[in-house]
């Protein structure tokens, strides 16, 4: 079980997470972060490897994932 | 908000006062896996000097100075000398540490003294707006560089390595497992480390000297065209190499060489 965060007080829309997950977990959506920009959205969360490569590569900080797998 | 923030970042600064898609954050995020990884986060102190990449310290729960413009590695020779039983770790731009500070950088790499030094390499002035930089590829445009930079660019670890740093390495903005162990190996080596973080600037550089300005294609541009580093092999043509270059643990270090003279001459036994 994943549950996947994105923060939207940190995130500011540069989408480098779409290209970094192996997965492509994440998509574009139409909701707003506080920056004023449109921020990425975990689609099937149960697909997640919990490879942390988001986390990484996320500059901001802003993707949280949970869970067991190692 | 990540965990790893939550640890060991001022969550009540945040954001970040970074552009979107700035590199500076993946360096951010590797330092404090570094620190969480060796948990040494309260023997660490950090010394920054002006500039985009030296607001990345600034955001830590430890000791941080943040000091003039390419004096930061002059600071932290200071600070380790007062301080010897701290691990001094350097946040330094290309400008702040190659054009500024060169001076001081040289210094410190001949005398192999104990610091981590990080510099972000993003191949421009960001925070003025986009000036040409000792590291900016020849033939790039720029903000004082309108017909293209004529320049040949500065090579920031081979300039180390001849003066007898004794732990060199280069990674990129794509490779942040290996950055991550990287400043771990120079958190816990014994003399000068130089790690040179290839970054990206999509909002100052990026068109006119990546080529891109979307941040993750100037990523996937890094992966492409670098190639690992391994002694012995044959370099390939036109790429830039990656990995670690030196790692000499048998170099003497200065201040155990002050210690040694300091014995010596009998003023501390």
């Amino acid at each position: 079980m994943t549950v996947i965060t994105i923060d939207k007080a940190c995130c500011k829309g540069c989408n480098i997470c779409l290209t970094a997950c192996p997965k492509k977990i994440f998509v574009k959506s139409k909701k707003r972060n506080n920056y004023g920009t449109a921020m990425p959205e975990a689609k099937d969360p149960e697909n997640c490897i919990q490879c942390r490569m988001c986390e990484r590569l996320c500059p901001d900080g802003a993707i949280d994932v949970e869970g067991d797998k190692q | 908000m990540n965990k790893l923030y939550q640890k060991y970042i001022k969550t009540e600064s945040l954001p970040t006062l970074f552009c979107p898609g700035c590199g500076n954050g993946i360096v951010q995020y590797a330092a404090i896996e570094a620190f969480d990884k060796l948990g040494i986060a309260d023997d660490v102190a950090c010394v920054s000097g002006i500039g985009c990449s030296s607001w990345i310290p600034c955001y830590f729960e430890l000791d941080v100075i943040h000091t003039m413009h390419g004096r930061a590695i002059a600071f932290a020779e200071g600070l380790k000398l007062a301080q010897p039983k701290k691990k001094i770790m350097v946040f330094t731009g290309d400008g702040d540490c190659l054009a500024i500070g060169g001076n001081h950088l040289l210094h410190a790499a001949a005398r192999n003294i104990d610091l981590t030094v990080v510099m972000v390499n993003n191949y421009i002035y960001g925070m003025t707006g986009g000036q040409k930089s000792p590291t900016t590829p020849m033939g790039s445009k720029t903000k004082t560089s309108p017909f293209g930079c004529y320049d040949e660019p500065l090579n920031g670890c081979k300039l180390v390595m001849a003066l007898g740093a004794s732990h060199v390495a280069r990674w990129t903005t794509a490779h942040p497992v290996q950055l991550a162990k990287a400043i771990e190996d120079g958190l816990e080596h014994k003399g000068f480390s130089f790690i040179e973080v290839l970054s990206q600037c999509p909002v100052q550089a990026g068109k006119n000297v990546y080529g891109e300005k979307d941040p993750a294609k100037i990523m996937e541009g890094y992966k492409e065209c670098t190639y690992r580093y391994r002694e012995g092999e044959p370099p390939v043509e036109g790429k830039i190499p990656i990995g670690t270059f030196r790692k000499d643990e048998t170099a003497t270090e200065y201040l155990e060489r002050v210690e040694a003279r300091l014995a010596s001459e009998g003023i501390r036994k």
